[in-house]
């Protein structure tokens, strides 16, 4: 199977799409930073039931985040 | 078919039917995509000095941008590039925090320690010690009634001392105006986070001895 050509975008909308992008990733750090806070605030209060939960999903949020960024690179 | 450059140039043109071929590209027209020119992005003003367009030009100058456009793009790029880096330090945090966790855990309940006597310590009075390290700073409070209460003296807002004011009933951080309820150690006002560390308490004749800290997210 032959790899599909990738469209050349214009300016423009190359920046539309690193917009976008921005945007989703924006939307995940600011989603980490609360993760980040809510566990340290768990975990001086001697609550260690959230930290290895909160771990996983900021790890998610990083993949996502890497994954849209090598989109993003690509471009 | 009759072999002219007329018609020679038709069947170059012919439309393939078929709507995933890969040269119409979701296109519907009348023609292939690729018998146009490929169009000149009107904002790509600048040319480089070799004449060559931007995309095949060294990589410096495609990331120092001369058109605005450009330079618009090469930014919010960037900027999702240090928001991953950003998400990246997040993600070490948790990770500090979790080896923190284990620590923790395989670390001893603080040992049985004499904290003071209530002798010492009239109805209506405070006083300071330190538990279970030299390094936490505790107050120790007999209320009018009797009562005996203690917690560890560092705001959970910033570490600041709390000063007991045992006439309103609360503990008084005075750097951000935090309060905490004097009965319960629980933040009732201002910034801090969580309630104050409470130290467990055992009296044995006029002897108090300090057995355990118990921490508290509400």
């Amino acid at each position: 199977m032959t790899p599909k050509p990738q469209r050349q975008l214009t300016r423009a909308q190359r920046t539309t799409v690193v917009t976008g992008v921005l945007c989703f990733v924006l939307i995940l750090v600011v989603l980490q930073l609360w993760l980040l806070t809510a566990t340290m605030n768990a975990y001086l209060g001697g609550d260690d039931g959230a930290v290895w939960p909160a771990l996983g999903a900021s790890v998610v949020c990083l993949m996502l985040n890497l994954g849209l960024l090598r989109y993003l690179m690509k471009r | 078919m009759p072999d002219d450059p007329q018609s020679r140039f038709e069947e170059d043109q012919q439309l393939d039917p078929r709507i995933d071929s890969p040269a119409r590209e979701g296109l519907t027209g009348t023609a292939r995509s690729d018998v146009y020119e490929p169009t000149r992005d009107p904002e790509e003003v600048t040319v480089g000095p070799d004449h060559r367009p931007m995309a095949e030009q060294p990589r410096w100058r495609r990331d120092f941008a001369t058109d605005w456009p450009e330079d618009h793009f090469v930014a919010r790029r960037d900027f999702a590039k240090f928001l991953v880096l950003t998400s990246g330090a997040f993600v070490a945090g948790q990770v500090w925090i979790a080896a923190n966790s284990l620590l923790r855990k395989q670390r001893s309940a603080p040992a049985r320690q004499k904290i003071g006597s209530l002798s010492a310590l009239p109805p209506g009075s405070a006083t300071m010690f330190a538990y279970p390290t030299d390094r936490d700073p505790c107050l120790l409070i007999r209320t009018r009634d009797g009562k005996l209460l203690a917690y560890s003296q560092k705001c959970t807002h910033l570490s600041c001392a709390v000063v007991p004011k045992l006439d309103e009933g609360i503990l008084h951080c005075p750097c951000h105006e935090g309060v905490f309820d004097l009965a319960s150690g629980r933040n009732i006002a201002g910034p801090p986070p969580r309630p104050l560390p409470a130290i467990e308490l055992e009296v044995v004749g006029d002897d108090i001895f300090a057995i355990g800290v118990k921490e508290r997210t509400v």
